[in-house]
């Protein structure tokens, strides 16, 4: 099972990567979800190729409509907001925990980092769950501005 | 008034449950029991030993103690008008063959006893199971001359409430055999699919984390034995596929058809994670 889905990862990487250079434009250094592979459960490169907004990250970490974070992990950074989550581990000291490319290759694609069981959402990956709404349906959870944004956040999580 | 001094004391002992969750890996179903109007409720049975999980909580299990108070007085439960006007419209002719549903099922309180806990069930007409939903439309149409209406329907749901009422306290026993078992797998793939953008199946939530607070909500096992269920966040009683329906859409699905095979196979598969629970209709949620 594993061994198709990353053949059909990549046989859609190869499909849509023209797309994905022809609209790159002036994001030109920024790594497409088909292109962004982990490995060994890490992954170096920024995904903008540059370094993200903790202030952004901080307000796209809580917002339900963007990463939604705190559904899950609770973090006491955010005590100022009500209802933090149970599902995940807390995120307080999470910047000693992991190092910056584990936390990006975490976001991208937790299944290839935390294994297939997990519930955690893999925030910049395309081959998601079935019947996607066609709203949501081709797109990612984040892009690729957001998620080092949230890197950055996790980051001054000491 | 009993009621506030017992859920007070019982208060602290969930405040003290949720201090340890963090610790617990699954955990966190409260202690409280469920009597309604003087019957006791079975919220726990201990799972199959080939079975999810290890024990089969209602979601009544789950809530908050305001909410578990208003499921425990028919007077509070706000679903009760509706199972009035169910009441009302049991013995209301309708349709063009000039007949009520008590032309041929006379008293409810008998006739539909156990009716609620048993289904879906296999229906040879169609040769697939029904719902409650569906039974009372074939009634509709075939009996009554009465057009079909919808789950969600407030007609609909005044009868699914009082039918089911007939059942309280009696042990969720769907069928799950014979012809029944391959619906049953049916609704156990779906029910294990990862669907949406989140990514995610019915057993993520309900059966990996039931126990664990995602953001405000509480989450149970996902039981169904309290459908119709009247939802605090609805305002308003609603049909267990008008949840599923709901689930997926949080989830950034494509929610299945309401009444189509898929959602009564979930349906079917569903109960059947319930068998013993007791049936709590109408019950009360947030």
């Amino acid at each position: 099972m594993k061994k198709s889905f990353v053949i059909a990862f990549a046989a859609a990487g190869a499909v849509l990567l023209g797309a994905t250079y022809s609209q790159a434009g002036s994001h030109s250094k920024t790594v497409s979800p088909e292109m962004a592979m982990i490995k060994d459960g890490v992954f170096e490169k920024s995904l903008t190729g540059g370094v993200g907004d903790a202030e952004k990250g901080k307000k796209t970490f809580a917002n339900r409509k963007l990463g939604n974070c705190l559904a899950c992990h609770a973090n006491k950074d955010l005590a100022n907001l009500p209802f933090h989550g149970e599902v995940g581990p807390p995120l307080d000291g999470v910047a000693g925990r992991y190092e910056e490319k584990q936390l990006r290759a975490i976001m991208i694609n937790s299944k290839a980092v935390l294994g297939e069981a997990t519930i955690m959402p893999s925030f910049y990956r395309l081959e998601n769950g079935v019947r996607t709404l066609k709203k949501f349906s081709g797109k990612t959870i984040l892009n690729a501005e957001q998620v080092e944004d949230v890197i950055a956040y996790l980051k001054t999580l000491k | 008034m009993g009621i506030t001094t017992r859920f007070t004391k019982l208060t602290l002992a969930t405040i003290g449950a949720f201090a340890l969750s963090s610790s617990i890996a699954l955990a966190d179903a409260d202690d409280n029991e469920l009597v309604i109007e003087g019957m006791k409720m079975t919220t726990m049975v201990e799972g199959a030993e080939d079975g999810p999980v290890d024990e089969v909580y209602s979601g009544w299990r789950f809530r908050s103690e305001e909410t578990q108070a208003l499921e425990t007085d028919d007077f509070e439960n706000p679903a009760f008008s509706a199972v009035d006007r169910g009441k009302e419209l049991w013995t209301t002719v309708t349709g063009s063959e000039g007949k009520s549903c008590a032309s041929c099922h006379d008293k409810a309180e008998d006739t539909m006893k156990g009716v609620r806990a048993s289904m879906p069930k296999w229906d040879k007409a169609t040769s697939k199971p029904i719902t409650l939903e569906q039974q009372i439309n074939r009634c509709r149409k075939d009996r009554l001359g009465a057009e079909k209406i919808k789950f969600d329907n407030a007609d609909m749901l005044a009868m699914t409430s009082y039918i089911g009422l007939q059942s309280r306290g009696m042990p969720v026993n769907v069928d799950t055999s014979g012809p029944m078992s391959e619906w049953a797998e049916k609704g156990k793939k779906i029910y294990y699919t990862r669907v949406g953008q989140l990514d995610m199946s019915c057993a993520n939530c309900h059966e990996d984390n039931y126990g664990k607070r995602i953001r405000a909500d509480h989450l149970s096992q996902g039981q169904i034995n309290g459908f119709p269920t009247y939802r605090l966040k609805w305002n308003g009683l609603g049909s267990v596929h008008r949840r599923f329906k709901g689930c997926m859409k949080n989830i950034r699905a494509k929610p299945y058809k309401v009444g189509g095979d898929e959602f009564v196979a979930l349906e079917l598969y569903v109960a059947s994670r319930g068998q013993g629970l007791s049936v709590e209709t109408p019950a009360v949620r947030n």
